[in-house]
């Protein structure tokens, strides 16, 4: 039996609030040994943040942590502060899930690393420098020297968090506490984030506390999971346990909720079209583009550059991309949101663009859009019963109030809200009962077309099924077209009759769902499809994973778009490029021109 | 301007009234403004002030204008000093001024001014530069620019010379008072609401409203404004003040109240001469104007904390 070094025995977390105390941890007991990765998972509410930020002492002033947490046989629940300062950032260290906040923005990457150092194990300067960029090149980041002259802001996310990661392992500490650290970055940086914990663990023997909500994340790191739920061990057992023969329903619901990418249930996925479908909507070399001021010289960012497709009616189109790619402007330009540069959107073949901005309005009762977050996308000021009639009166003025009442009641029902909530304010609700009433408010104009915009992504996985199951069911009954944007695969598997792949602007991928999962041709899509990490230990570990080399280039550099197409790129940032065209290697499948060694 | 403001105070309360089965904000406002004590307390407080000031002439047989050189400075009855100069008796109950006037009964007359300066003077400020900087925050771009340089020159312009100006071309007025106030009141108020707006126009849920077909007036009077009205009322109960002491200082001067009408302001400025001789001419009126004052901070916090449904 390995040793343990960090046990936590009876522990409770308390918070005072104005409402009465909130019991945050209940009487939990967890040991981590040397040298282990332990996994934590746990839907969002279930403690798993606090726990470990109350075991270190980073509480906020109203909690109060009890119970025992021993570090190496000592003590250090109500230690010293004193004594807690050189523990934590030197033999427990901590990374968190958003790396932009936790770094200081006025202070240079090597300036925090090399605080750090000093702070902890009195180096001189230079040598201190010295360990910061040896730390730097364990995370894999290249060009050290010239990374640490640079501020937090210049970093992409995936830099940050890697070097967060740097700053806690510059001390070589015994524990590394990572809360949620992919969860705010793509699949494909969350991967390269993984692999570079694997390593650390593998060759520095660190043991690792991995919090995530994330199932598939879990199994491709953890050797022991614990399942967590209001505060409580739900189940623990080694990874293949929890995994392959889950005792808890709990565990077996988390389970059941993620979408798996490599095994989507049949009796989930959307059902075929039927032949013949009406297109609706066809969208014609689209592009918008953002003029950004860049000192001396106004550059123009191509946001969407250049997209073309269609959509017939009761289709689900699927959008994946990773973040920055363009697929939001793109819903929002399709809507006509924001002003296009170039390009067109048929509507029934109308084109929106050249119509008046009040013309456009009487359309909008076709086209409606579901938004990421559902709090920030509900007026707090407005009662959800407000909320969603909306719509109603700017669309269908003619309607008595009565019957938009009556018409919100019945929606609320559709979409399982309680209509006797209809006074009630956003912040009343859970995000997955916001994501309802966003929903609602989409469907009650009855649209032709729903744009989802990353609309389950914010959302835990369970709620994230019923929300799913819940915008098909709806689409069942009214017969309308999706466009359902996301950077999860595995969800619009489930949901898509059709997938396209975005990078930077432009489609890169266009085929049925099947067959962009089955037979990915071009590198990105490939690379995308390796990287969702899935709720499988074996699978996973098994996996071979298809890496793009280095980071997402600024989209400002004309010549980043061609990153799979290196042979026809001009050196010249500024210039003109050359166009990959779309080819259709199969019926149906269009893949972007590409350079036939896979990167 | 104006106009605007007044549609989006119509629209507000054309909602209230359609709202019969779901409630709206401003229901829910007033539910929860009544379970708020100190502002209760302070509204009936203000009210009683106020009904005073309205009916003074029926509470006492003096006229704020009849002088009375029999009881020139003279204590009320029951003042506890005892260097007085003559005690005032009957019925003169805050004593009398420096030329016999009765001093309960001006202040009463200086609350009619006060009070009424103090909160027409607000509410023009209030329509026309919550409308005026919700339209340029939430336009932006050429339109906004403009209509917010209009509000720098007009910062620029001194106050006094602004007030004469208006004084020489309309002559002297009781109204005028009101107008040249609040028109000065309004353009921090309109940054203010603009700098609301802009950083409120980039949330979802005014994209939300565009994309649910919503137009522009819509989303100012329905969106915009009842998510701002909780910096704005802080401001307006800091404005109230600000007024009533404008309004004193411009009197003060002689381009305000003249004399025999007066104002809060004139009697504390008056009674701030006679302090040492005479302390009731400044403790009533400051007195007076104090709660005034506390009331209206009072109402404020209790509107704010009523008017956002996060609080519990």
């Amino acid at each position: 039996m390995a040793e343990k070094i960090f046990e936590i025995k009876n522990f409770d977390v308390r918070f005072a609030t104005p409402d009465g105390e909130v019991h945050a941890v209940r009487n939990l007991s967890l040991n981590v040994n040397a040298g282990e990765c332990v996994g934590v998972v746990g839907e969002s509410g279930s403690g798993k943040s606090q726990l470990f930020l109350g075991t270190i002492g980073l509480l906020s002033q109203n909690g109060r942590a009890t119970g025992s947490v021993t570090y190496r046989g000592e003590e250090i629940l109500g230690a010293p502060q004193k004594a807690l300062n050189k523990l934590r950032g030197s033999k427990i260290t901590m990374i968190f899930q958003d790396p932009l906040t936790s770094l200081t923005p006025h202070m240079r990457i090597g300036e925090q690393i090399i605080e750090g150092i000093r702070i902890h194990q009195r180096l001189p300067r230079d040598e201190a420098e010295k360990r910061a960029l040896e730390v730097l090149e364990l995370v894999r980041i290249p060009e050290g020297r010239r990374r640490m002259a640079q501020y937090p802001h210049e970093l992409s996310g995936g830099m940050r968090q890697r070097v967060m990661i740097a700053m806690a392992m510059v001390c070589g500490p015994d524990l590394l506490i990572a809360d949620e650290p992919t969860t705010a970055l793509d699949v494909t940086v969350q991967a390269e984030i993984l692999d570079i914990m694997r390593d650390l663990k593998a060759e520095l023997k660190t043991s690792i506390v991995l919090v995530s909500h994330d199932m598939g994340v879990i199994a491709s790191m953890a050797d022991r999971v614990t399942v967590m739920r209001a505060g409580e061990i739900v189940e623990t057992g080694s990874v293949n346990e929890i995994f392959y023969s889950p005792k808890h329903d709990y565990t077996k619901m988390l389970l059941d909720a993620m979408p798996r990418l490599d095994r989507p249930d049949p009796h989930q996925q959307a059902a075929p079209l039927p032949a013949g479908a009406e297109e609706i909507l066809k969208v014609a070399d689209l592009k918008v583009n953002f003029p950004v001021s860049n000192g001396w010289r106004p550059k123009q960012l191509r946001a969407v550059d250049g997209v073309s497709f269609s959509l017939r009616q009761g289709e689900t189109l699927g959008i994946v991309g990773e973040s920055g790619c363009g697929k939001s402007t793109l819903a929002r330009a399709v809507l006509n949101l924001l002003q296009k540069t170039d390009g067109a959107v048929l509507w029934l073949g109308r084109d929106l663009g050249s119509m008046p901005e009040s013309e456009v309005r009487k359309l909008r009762k076709d086209f409606q859009i579901v938004f990421q977050d559902p709090l920030a996308s509900l007026d707090p000021r407005m009662t959800i019963g407000e909320s969603i009639a909306e719509p109603l009166h700017a669309l269908k003025p003619h309607l008595t109030r009565a019957e938009v009442t009556a018409r919100v009641r019945a929606m609320m029902d559709q979409v399982g809200l309680e209509p006797v909530w209809i006074n009630r304010y956003p912040h009343e609700f859970s995000g997955g009962q916001n994501q309802r009433v966003g929903v609602a408010r989409a469907m009650i104009v009855e649209p032709k077309l729903v744009i989802c915009d990353e609309a389950v992504s914010a959302l835990d996985a369970s709620i994230q099924a019923q929300i799913v199951s819940l915008i098909r069911e709806l689409q069942d009954d009214f017969g309308m077209s999706l466009i359902f944007i996301s950077h999860d695969l595995s969800v619009v598997r489930q949901i898509a009759h059709r997938v396209m792949v975005i990078y930077l602007g432009r489609v890169v991928e266009l085929a049925d769902r099947d067959a962009i999962y089955a037979d990915a041709r071009h590198p990105y899509t490939k690379a995308l499809i390796s990287a969702v990490p899935i709720p499988d230990p074996k699978l996973e570990r098994a996996k071979r994973r298809i890496r793009l080399a280095g980071d997402l280039s600024s989209p400002l550099d004309t010549r980043a778009p061609l990153r799979f197409l290196k042979s026809k790129i001009v050196d010249d940032s500024d210039a003109e490029q050359y166009r990959p065209k779309l080819i259709e290697v199969a019926p149906g499948h269009f893949v972007a021109e590409h350079d036939p060694a896979p990167i | 301007m104006i106009a605007t403001g007044v549609t989006g105070e119509g629209a507000a309360l054309m909602r209230k009234a359609q709202n019969v089965q779901g409630r709206s904000l401003w229901v829910d406002a007033w539910r929860r403004l009544k379970r708020n004590r100190a502002t209760m307390v302070s509204m009936v407080l203000l009210a009683v002030i106020a009904l005073m000031a309205i009916v003074a002439p029926l509470l006492s047989q003096y006229s704020y204008q009849a002088v009375d050189y029999a009881t020139i400075s003279c204590a009320p009855d029951w003042w506890p000093g005892k260097d007085v100069i003559c005690y005032a008796g009957g019925t003169h109950w805050f004593g009398t001024d420096s030329v016999g006037r009765d001093l309960f009964v001006r202040v009463l007359y200086g609350a009619r001014v006060s009070l009424s300066v103090g909160l027409i003077a607000t509410l023009v400020s209030l329509l026309i530069g919550v409308a005026y900087g919700a339209t340029a925050g939430y336009l932006g771009g050429r339109i906004d620019a403009m209509m917010m340089r209009l509000v720098d020159i007009l910062y620029s312009l001194p106050f006094i010379f602004f007030v004469i100006i208006l004084m020489v071309i309309f002559n002297r007025n009781f109204f005028l008072l009101f107008v040249a106030i609040g028109a000065v009141e309004w353009l921090t108020m309109a940054r203010i609401v603009r700098g609301q707006t802009l950083s409120l126009k980039q949330k979802e849920f005014i994209e939300a409203a565009r994309a649910g077909g919503v137009g522009t007036s819509g989303i100012i009077f329905h969106h915009i404004i009842p998510n701002v009205l909780g910096p704005v009322i802080v401001y307006v109960t800091l404005t109230i003040p600000a007024v009533i002491l404008a309004e004193s200082f411009l009197s003060f001067l002689g381009l305000g109240i003249q004399e025999p009408l007066t104002s809060w302001g004139v009697l504390i400025a008056n009674g701030t001469d006679q302090m040492e001789t005479a302390p009731w001419l400044l403790i009533f009126p400051a007195t007076f104007m104090a709660i005034t004052l506390f009331c209206f901070n009072f109402i404020g916090d209790g509107l704010r904390d009523a008017l956002d449904p996060k609080d519990r």
